[in-house]
Order: structure tokens, then sequence, then C-alpha cells
């Protein structure tokens, strides 16, 4: 198999579908166009550390990290109930927890557009108990639950995985040793799923750090995150100078978390999803 | 006490689950345009059958999937196939490479292929959406036909070889029905990541080449709509088809081969 040149076709294709746009992305966060002259510039970055941008950044923050932590605490338990032997319909379970997925991204956060209305399901159920109409819609709580609801799997999955994979002389071993439920939770249980938390939480993080489409669907373009600043400077400013130094920023954030979450190799031991 | 603990905890987050689709269908059927049940009615799915928007976006949805899983798959095969003959820092960084467009964001891919498309002036349109869409699915393709490969006996090959096969012949004979899983499932991944994708869809495309997911968001932008419940509805009930049939083939495809395990 001396064929090499089979591999061109896909080194070629990474080169300028993904090298050669990363290459632009720096150079357009380093530059700025002055007279028709493009020189090298700061400007973009120093532009960020206005109070404004810094909060938006510190708001995307905050609500991945609020949505990343009630995932996972929500799918934690379910992981362990669907690895647990009582369910003779584990796959068939498992089916319907992931079916969902399965439906466009846009419609899953879209559906949710019915239920949080002003004139929506919940809304309606509200006022025929004669409670009065809540504003659902455009606010963090609207879209923090849309994270939730779209990226849940993701936590699920790879949790649910590592679980799996336990051996279960071991937790039987550590009972005949005489540890409790709870100690053999923390002491073996939760350490050898650990590369699945990891994972699912990455999976998680990133999507709901990144996201601009269930923010401008469920929040209205109330509550602006990062990823709605960078479509902005896209789709209408104009700006690509500043939008390629926001997603730098960005990527910068993200390869720091997965560098601080994967430390131990982790990643390539965990769950996947595929 | 703790089972039925259990099966609450689990009723309840399917509930969860489920209950948008459930409102999702339901109202695909209301006569009204508000969310108020005002009778029975398939008029949104009329609607839906006479609205060229939807229509075209569905197409190109369509087309755009096809065409870049193809793409990415044949990519992907060769590239499998070779970076498992690879050797230390070649490997090392072909999967390096491999595993870019994995950890990036949608968003910086979506807005980096925009500006390499209008730096080389490549008219936006289906060409763009097809480009970025092999960009994206490519490495989900090697990844689900590296593990294959690595359980592959490299002798089988270089025996077929000795006994006068062409490597093209060793290929499709010995290699390829060892890997033609990981290939399926590497295809099937391609073509449903393209036809959920949004973030990268939407910076690489132009007005008029809509795929479902930008026709919906532009849609939603403008409040509810009965058309989108319509559209999702007949969207939630194909996937639930092909799920049900794959998995009845694959039940059966055990029971034929007996329980290994």
């Amino acid at each position: 198999m001396n064929r090499k040149y089979l591999i061109t076709p896909y080194a070629l294709w990474s080169f300028i579908f993904v090298i050669v746009p990363l290459f632009l992305l720096v150079i357009y966060s380093f530059v700025k166009t002055v007279d028709g002259q493009v020189i090298f510039s700061l400007e973009s970055y120093t532009k960020f550390f206005d109070p404004l941008y810094i909060d938006v950044l510190l708001r995307s923050l905050r609500l991945a990290f609020i949505t990343t932590i009630i995932c996972f605490i929500m799918a934690y338990p379910l992981a362990m109930i669907l690895n647990s032997r009582e369910f003779s319909n584990k796959t068939m379970i498992l089916i319907l927890i992931i079916l969902p997925m399965w439906m466009n991204s846009l419609m899953r956060t879209y559906a949710w557009m019915i239920l949080l209305e002003n004139k929506g399901v919940i809304n309606n159920i509200l006022n025929f108990f004669g409670l009065p109409t809540k504003q659902f819609l455009y606010s963090e709580g609207s879209i923090i639950f849309g994270m939730i609801y779209n990226f849940f799997p993701f936590m699920i999955l790879p949790i649910y995985t590592s679980l799996t994979k336990i051996d279960n002389h071991l937790i039987e071993a550590s009972y005949d040793l005489g540890a409790n439920k709870i100690l053999t939770f923390r002491k073996i249980i939760f350490p050898l799923s650990f590369p699945g938390v990891i994972t699912g939480v990455i999976m998680v993080f990133m999507p709901s750090l990144t996201t601009f489409m269930i923010t401008r669907l469920l929040g209205g373009g109330q509550v602006i995150l990062i990823g709605n600043m960078i479509e902005e400077q896209f789709t209408r400013t104009n700006n690509w100078g500043f939008g390629s130094a926001l997603s730098m920023i960005l990527m910068g954030i993200i390869l720091v978390s997965i560098m601080f979450f994967s430390k131990n190799e982790t990643l390539a031991k965990g769950g996947s999803l595929i | 006490m703790m089972n039925s603990l259990k099966r609450i905890y689990l009723g309840i987050i399917i509930v969860i689950l489920y209950a948008p689709i459930l409102v999702l269908i339901t109202f695909s059927f209301n006569e009204s345009k508000t969310t108020s049940w005002q009778g029975f009615s398939f008029k949104w799915y009329i609607q839906l059958a006479q609205n060229p928007s939807i229509q075209s976006a569905l197409r190109y949805t369509l087309i755009v999937a096809f065409v870049s899983s193809i793409i990415a798959t044949i990519i992907g095969v060769m590239a499998a196939v070779m970076i498992n003959n690879l050797r230390g820092i070649k490997r090392q960084f072909i999967m390096a490479l491999t595993y870019i467009p994995l950890l990036s964001p949608d968003i910086v891919i979506g807005i980096s292929l925009m500006m390499l498309f209008s730096t080389i002036n490549v008219p936006f349109g289906l060409t763009t959406l097809i480009l970025s869409h092999v960009t994206f699915s490519t490495p989900y393709v090697i990844l689900s036909i590296m593990p294959r490969l690595m359980l592959l006996n490299p002798n089988t090959y270089e025996a077929a070889l000795d006994l006068g096969a062409t490597p093209l012949y060793a290929f499709r004979k010995v290699i390829l029905p060892e890997i033609l899983p990981g290939v399926i499932s590497g295809a099937f991944i391609a073509f449903t990541m393209s036809i959920d994708d949004f973030v990268v869809s939407f910076f690489n495309t132009a007005s008029g080449v809509n795929t479902l997911s930008i026709q919906i968001y532009s849609m939603a932008r403008r409040g509810v709509s009965p058309e989108i419940n319509a559209i999702s509805t007949l969207i939630f009930l194909t996937i639930v088809i092909i799920l049900t049939i794959v998995n009845i083939k694959a039940s059966r495809k055990m029971k034929l081969e007996g329980v290994q395990k």
C-alpha cells in the first residue's frame, strides 16, 4: 500500500478549507485599513476591552457555565438509572432519549417559542388556572432553557457510555471490602466515569458558549452573547477585523478550557458520541 | 421505593424531551394561526405544499446533504486508508489536521470559510454550501473508519497482491468489505450533520439559496408560524420511520447471527 498520493485530496482539501481560512482569521484580526493601505494593528483587540464587550463575554461564559452544570446534574443520575440492571428495555429508553436529537436544532429551539410565548401554551395553562400571564421569552432564563434542551443529549451519551464500560467486579469488590454505596460511588464509580463527564462537559460548554441562533430566537435580540456579536460583525456591520478578533478570543477561551479539562488524556479515553 | 423514584425521574425527563415535539405536532393541525386550539385542520399542510420557498429549501437541503456526504465519504475513505499506513510525525500531523474542524466552534468554521470564499471570489450559493459541508463532515467519516482499519490484518492485503490481484481489486475485495460498516456509518453521520447544520450554512449561502434550517430561522425570527409546525411534524415522522426501519433490520440481523456475546 504505497500509494501515498491517495491522501493528497484530503491533505489539499484540509489545507485550502481548514488551514487557509484559519490563517485569514488570524490576519484579519491583526490588520486594519487606513487610506486603502493595509497595516498591522491591534485595534480590533484593544476595542474588545470596552466594558460593554467584556460584559457580553462574561454573560456568555456565565450562561454557558450554568447550562453545563444543569445538564450535568440532570444527566448523571439519568445515566446511572439507564445503566442500572432493573430496566430490561434499556435500548428502547436510550433511543427515546436520543430521538429528539435527530430533529433539526432549529426546530427544537422553535418548539420552545410556541410553549413559552406570551400567548403560548404554558401561559394559556397559567391563565386557565386564573394565574396572570408571565413573560418567559426574551430573558436569560429562556435562553438557558433552550440551550439545555438542545445540548442535553451531548452530556448524557458520553456519561452513559463511560458508565457501561465500568467493570462490575470492581464495584462488587468495593462492597466486599466493606464500602457502602456512597463511598463506592465516590471512590470507584465517579472516578471511572470521569472521562465521560469531561467529554460531556466540553460538548455542552462549547456550543452553549458560541450559539447565536438560540439567543436570537429565544432571546429575541434582548440578550446579546458573544456569538451574536460575531455574527453581527459579519452580516450587518461588516467589521471583519473585530469579528475575527472576537473569534480568536473565543477560540482561545475554548482551547484553554479544553486543555484544563482534559489534562490527563481523559478525552482520548472518554466515551465519544460516535 | 428507590425503583419508583428512578421511574419517576426517567418519566419527567422524557416528558420534558417530548413536550415541545408533541406541542409542535398538535398545533400543526390547528385551524387557527395562534396557539389556542380552534379545531382540527390540514390547512397548514396544504399551504406547505403550495409554498415554493419551503420546497426549494427542502430541495437544496437534500442536494447539499447527498452531494457533500458522497464527496466526504470518498475523500475520507482514501485518507483513512493512507493515514493507517502513516507512522510517526506525518500521522500525527494529519490527525491534528482532522481534529481542527471537530474542535472548532461552528461559528468560527462558518465565518472563516466565508472570508475564504469572498477573498478568492467564489460566488456564494450551492457550491459554497457543498464545499463547506464537505469540510466539516470529512473528519467524522475518517474517525468512523479508523477503528475498523486498525483491526485489519495488513497481511491479507499483501496476500491478495501476491496472488496476483491489482491494488484496486485487492482493496475492493479485501479491505473494503472489512471497513464497510465504518464507511456506511461515516456516510450516515456526514449526511445527518449536513441536514442538521445551520451555522456554517448561514454564513456561506446567498439569498435565494436556503436550506431548511435557514428557512426556518428566517421564518421563526418573525414569530410562530404553523407552517413550520407542519414541516417539523413531517420531518419528525420521517426520522421516526427511518430509525424504526434501521432498528428492526439491526435486531433481525442480530437474531440471524445468534447471540454472539
